[in-house]
């Protein structure tokens, strides 16, 4: 079943935040932001400015009637920096005037001094000063030391994996308005509702019920509008809160990418243990994670990559810690994977550099320590329907591994200019949110008096289909067609206290929100059709649109047994509400079961190299995911072929690049290239494996947003592999992205 | 008043003609279905239809409209996502839909216009062209595949395309909306009674690079857009000449079978240039002011010797190309003068020309070193030889000593290497986002060799160890 906004989209007719009517006297905001990167603001003069005609505004922190703090997970961040300033592009001012164009004139017109102070955005460099967001952690299983001394070969390096713009095409944005009672009504494109109306209450002082915040659906998110969206929405809130006027900001591109965290760039140090048979026993790690100037989701996004740290992998002693270090950088995001595709890099590259050094294959090692059922992960969960090995062995049924590898070095043997190359990325991601209370959701469900059907959850429509899962699972439910069903806008007035749509976890957390009211509402149904039809409830049922009983299909329609039920003052409406049973985790030990499931996947990756100018091209990625039970491939093969894509340009042209002074180099769509349709793989094939799925997966379909990314990796070893096959002597040195520059840098020894 | 048709409707506005088009279609408009994406002609989001009435004909291009300034609509058909309403889904739109090829659906509508301009141009539309009509729309979600498979439906569904009448065609098809076939008439009256504002201080052509540059100085500016005057349009060969009308844009060079009978690689180094839709807006003169150092069609001129015939108020003078840039983003243009043609020596055979571009993303970026090989020979020796290379200096340049040095040489991997070495002297490149100095230095050593190999595979037999 396709996207149920397709014709919407395609004619133009879906809502963005800049599409919305807007009221009269509506004023536009835009952003003073930071010209340092590292100061102590020592003058900030806006009377020029806020005599410009057109200028009704210009708010700064000592404008906040209630706390400047927008920190999520920890109080560090304010909403406009006041006395010093911590990176580039971090707010210090809104001017608001009556079209952005005056708005853009009056920046010009703000005068700031400021005494300049040491800049540090190498995270290593902030790790030795002491500069850390949060304590350090460490995930570890076994017993590390004494491990060394059982490995045949031990093997250490380094990994470096850059930043990511998440390069949603819908910029951040906010409109707010007064309502009556003090109260403010906020349109936001955030994935996370619940926190722009905490933080904005916080920074207005009032409390969340005066705050309503609306959200129809985002032009893309990726993670970037889960935290980061909440600054827009609070000044807005805040501007128009003061003024009693609308106010709407939408950042232009540059602003955006200048002044937003993007995905953590990591460095890491690591060990590798392996015996003569290719079985990894111990492996450490120290990963610097480049959080920027302020915590933002980092302790989140730390926790993940240790979680993930050792990939698909059972390695019986281990110890990883991850530095979450504070740099003069905007403070770094959620990105789809959320810190998990960095720790993946690194085992991956573990592997890698022992296959190098060993000279076999990766893929040896990556088979000989596969997860199995019973082994345990280094967070204490216990690996349950592992599928790790059927994927891998499914995806080398259907395509031959071997087989690829000998055409490759044939066709390298032959060739005076190309030379193709082959990696295998096999993928296990936990799902749940990390933090054990976020696990929750809730879902209002109306049955109008029609028949027709009204539904809102907690989720965030941003293109990856969670919409129409949620009308997939009322329409089963209930029996009905899918057009009966509307899926409102997510509204905090309507569900509270939600959990953002992250995580992978929308479609689990409030689909089985919604199962549970849809179940409530279908029991109550059913009772009327039982006195409809003068028998007990378990004989009444509904098969499309019409009554059941006792497995006849009567003429009592959908509609009338509706009216029936409102005739007779049965309610209509439910609330369901959900909280992912079995899980919990004790940070203290670092232990727990903190995952519902688990999703596997393998993926086989070719590209071909350009050896004579550096450029390459991905050929196949060839695949074998575990949906569960997919209630709608559509929409999850969509997902698959958008996380590869995205995971694939984050290895290769995706470029995040600052100069010393945390200046944003790559800062507008001309200096920062993400794939477009050349860039996309001549071929993706993704086959099912065939499971019955888990329990706790909504209908037993697994998530599926994040996993696949992380196939986007294979791109980078392929690549190191094309090169080895032309320059023998290479040293891989496992820095990605690894752009045409890189490359032909590489491929020529400078 | 600028004046023209915005889907089936007749609108003129006062509004400043530096002004996106853009802006008007979404805030004076209400047409909130075409999308503000980047605003540098970088997403394709705001793609939009610009039909020109020309020669009794209606012909429909896909244009960027965050880098259309309103001059640019005068006398058009602007078509946007809401033009294209009937009463079921365009086949385009089913096409979409049906491969599952939107998922938030903000690039969406832009890439509806794409196709929908790849339907609607007067050629087959086959695969290949479908989906290089929407190479400029960027889309984050899908990865892409099943956008290939919309383009591939709607390339089948294209086959019996009338291409002498595309237009008549579509409408007859469902394809587009039959107030369509109205439109020649209406855009002829509008012309004929409302001349082109020329009340501007500012001079633009295609704008693809001033309206990213300067937006926010235009945005509330008069411009004057000289571009359809005919003296400045058209590919003309005379006397072993070609000279090209300075407003004739990246699109128009394709599509001249004099060029590509001169330049038969043409179409595919014209792919390296821009999306579709900036280069049926983007210039040759537009890209030659511009003074990029990386200016493609700028590089690919020096190395045909180009002249520029240039007209200011004391008449015309002509310079050569190589002499016309005076230092990083100086040029002999003085106050007042536009450049009217680009002229160069032509064949009506086969020329030995070669265009290279490395860039971060192969396509739709702006190159970190490219350059061109220009040469005729002699027997086995190179008679006549021009190199040239943007992205290794502060102005593109014509490697004049190492044009010098291979000019009476025979084609070897030895002479090409020696070649390489000189030409390192003659560049100065520096590090910034496209690469570092190194980088540009070792990769324009490897173009020089890319284009011996591409224009004399026999003679290259190379030995990677030479590199």
């Amino acid at each position: 079943m396709n996207n149920i906004d397709s014709a919407s989209h395609v004619t133009g007719r879906s809502v963005y935040l800049d599409d919305i009517p807007v009221l009269k006297n509506t004023l536009h905001g835009v952003v003073f932001d930071s010209p340092s990167p590292h100061a102590k603001v020592t003058r900030l003069d806006v009377t020029e400015a806020q005599s410009l005609h057109g200028v009704k505004g210009i708010f700064t922190w000592r404008d906040i009637p209630g706390t400047n703090d927008i920190g999520g997970i920890i109080p560090d961040e304010p909403l406009f920096a006041s006395d010093e300033v911590h990176y580039r592009g971090q707010p210090l001012a809104l001017v608001v005037a009556a079209d952005e164009h005056i708005a853009r004139k009056a920046l010009e017109l703000i005068k700031i001094e400021t005494e300049e102070m040491e800049v540090v955005i190498d995270p290593r460099k902030a790790h030795e000063k002491g500069m850390l967001l949060i304590p350090s952690r460490t995930f570890s299983m076994g017993d590390i030391s004494g491990a060394w001394s059982e490995c045949d070969h031990i093997f250490e390096g380094t990994a470096s994996s850059g930043g990511q713009e998440h390069l949603y095409l819908e910029t951040q944005g906010a409109y707010a308005y007064p309502a009556e009672n003090g109260c403010i009504k906020i349109h936001s494109s955030t994935q996370g509702p619940t926190l722009v109306q905490k933080v904005t209450a916080r920074v207005l002082g009032i409390p969340m019920n005066r705050i309503e915040v609306d959200v129809t659906r985002l032009g893309g998110a990726f993670g970037g509008k889960e935290d980061q969206a909440t600054a827009v929405a609070a000044m807005a809130a805040l501007a128009s809160f003061r003024l009693q006027r609308p106010v709407k900001i939408i950042l232009n591109r540059i602003d955006d990418i200048r002044m937003t965290g993007k995905r953590h760039p990591y460095t890491s140090d690591f060990r590798i243990g392996l015996t003569h048979d290719c079985k990894i026993v111990a492996y450490s790690a120290v990963m610097y994670q480049n959080g920027g100037a302020a915590a933002d989701l980092s302790p989140a996004i730390m926790e993940r990559t240790l979680f993930h740290s050792t990939n698909a992998y059972y390695i019986p002693n281990t110890e990883v810690t991850v530095h979450s270090c504070r740099t003069n950088l905007p403070p770094n995001t959620a990105f789809r994977g959320f810190g998990a595709p960095q720790g993946m890099f690194v085992i991956e590259t573990a592997i890698a550099k022992a296959a190098e050094e060993l000279g076999i294959p990766a893929h040896l090692i990556q088979q000989a320590n596969f997860l199995s059922d019973g082994d345990e992960f280094q967070y204490g969960q216990q690996a349950e329907n592992v599928n790790i090995g059927k994927c891998w062995g499914n995806l080398d049924k259907k395509f031959n591994l071997a087989k690829i590898e000998k055409e490759i070095t044939h066709f390298n043997s032959k060739d005076t200019f190309r030379r193709r190359g082959l990696a295998v990325m096999p993928v296990c991601f936990g799902v749940s949110f990390t933090n054990t209370t976020m696990n929750q959701a809730r879902a209002l469900v109306h049955i109008y008096q029609d028949g027709s059907i009204g539904i809102s959850t907690g989720a965030i429509e941003m293109g990856q289909g969670v919409n129409t899962k949620l009308a997939q699972v009322a329409a089963s439910v209930f029996s009905v067609g899918i057009e009966r069903i509307k899926l409102e806008s997510t509204n905090t007035s309507r569900v509270a206290n939600t959990s953002p749509t992250a995580a992978s976890s929308g479609a689990d957390l409030n689909g089985n929100a919604l199962l549970a009211a849809c179940n409530e509402l279908l029991k109550r149904l059913k009772s009327v059709a039982a006195l409809m039809h003068n028998c007990s409830i378990e004989d009444a049922g509904l098969l499309k649109e019409k009554v059941v009983i006792k497995g006849v299909v009567t003429d009592t329609t959908w509609e009338k047994l509706v009216q029936t039920a409102f005739h007779k003052r049965v309610s209509l409406t439910e609330n369901g509400h959900y909280s992912t049973p079995e899980i919990f985790f004790d940070k203290t030990r670092e232990k727990g079961h903190p995952f519902a499931y688990h999703v596997y996947g393998t993926a086989a990756v070719t590209v071909t190299l350009d050896c004579l100018r550096g450029t390459y091209k991905v050929d196949d990625v060839l695949i074998v995911h575990d949906f569960g039970n997919s209630i709608n491939l559509v929409i999850d093969n969509g997902q698959i072929e958008g996380g590869v894509m995205q995971g694939i340009g984050w290895m290769t042209m995706e470029e995040v690049s600052f100069s010393d002074d945390g200046r944003l180099l790559s800062n507008t769509l001309s200096t920062y290239k993400v794939p477009d349709i050349y860039s996309a793989p001549s071929r993706v094939v993704c086959y099912a494996l065939e499971t019955s799925g888990p329990e706790l997966a909504i209908f037993r379909s697994k998530a599926v947003g994040e996993p696949p990314f992380m196939y986007g990796i294979g791109a980078f070893f392929a690549l190191c592999n094309a090169i080895k096959a032309f320059t023998p002597e290479f040293k891989t040195d496992f820095d990605a992205p690894l752009t045409p520059e890189k490359v032909l840098m590489r491929l020529y020894n400078h | 008043m600028i004046t023209f048709i915005l889907n089936n409707e007749k609108v003129s506005t006062g509004i400043a003609s530096g002004s996106s088009l853009l802006d008007f279609i979404r805030y004076e408009k209400g047409l909130t279905g075409t999308k503000t994406g980047c605003r540098e002609g970088d997403c394709g989001a705001c793609t939009v239809l610009m039909g020109t009435y020309e020669n009794g004909t209606t012909s429909y291009r896909s244009v960027v409209s965050c880098l259309t300034p309103l001059i640019n609509a005068h006398g058009k058909h602007i078509v946007t996502v809401e033009g294209l309403k009937m009463e079921s889904l365009t086949p385009v739109q089913e096409a979409i839909v049906n491969h599952g090829a939107t998922q938030c659906g903000f690039c969406t509508p832009g890439l509806v216009m794409s196709l929908t301009a790849s339907s609607l141009s007067p050629h087959k539309t086959t695969v290949e062209s479908a989906i290089a009509s929407v190479s400029g729309n960027i889309c984050r979600c899908t990865g892409y595949k099943s956008i290939e498979k919309a383009a591939e439906a709607v390339a089948i569904l294209l086959r019996d395309k009338d291409i002498n009448d595309p237009v008549w065609w579509l409408v007859q098809q469902k394809h587009l909306p039959d107030w369509f076939l109205t439109i020649g008439l209406r855009l002829v009256e509008i012309l004929r009674a409302n001349p082109r504002p020329e009340n501007g201080d500012i001079v633009i052509a295609g704008a693809t690079d001033l309206m990213v540059q300067k937006a926010e100085e235009l945005s509330g500016a008069e411009v004057v857009s000289p571009g359809n005057r005919d003296e400045l349009r058209g590919i003309r060969i005379s006397n072993g000449k070609c000279h090209i009308g300075a407003a004739t844009t990246f699109s128009e060079l394709v599509e001249s079978p004099d060029l590509s009978k001169f330049i038969p690689d043409i179409s595919s180094y014209m792919k390296l240039v821009g999306s579709e839709s900036v280069r049926n807006m983007a210039t040759v003169a537009g890209n030659i002011v511009n003074a990029s150092p990386i200016g493609d069609i700028t590089v690919m001129m020096l190395a045909l010797n180009a002249r520029l015939t240039i007209a200011g108020h004391d008449g015309e003078r002509n310079v050569m190309l190589k002499d016309f840039f005076k230092g990083y983003k100086k040029t002999d243009l003085g106050a007042g003068e536009i450049i009217k043609r680009i002229s160069f020596e032509y064949r009506h055979e086969p020329a030995l020309f070669s265009f290279e571009k490395v860039s971060k993303r192969n396509y739709l970026d702006i190159a970190s070193v490219n350059s061109a090989l220009h040469l005729s020979m002699e027997g086995d020796k190179i008679r006549d030889c021009y190199v040239s290379a943007g992205g290794v200096s502060p102005i593109p340049l014509l490697l004049r000593k190492t044009s010098q040095f291979l000019r009476g040489k025979a084609v070897t991997p030895d002479i090409i290497m020696k070649a390489s070495i000189i030409m390192q002297d003659e560049i100065s490149p520096i590090s910034d986002v496209r690469g570092s100095a190194d980088y540009k230095r070792l990769l324009l050593r490897q173009l020089l060799v890319a284009h011996f190999l591409k224009l004399f595979p026999e003679s290259m037999n190379f030995s990677i160890d030479v590199l």
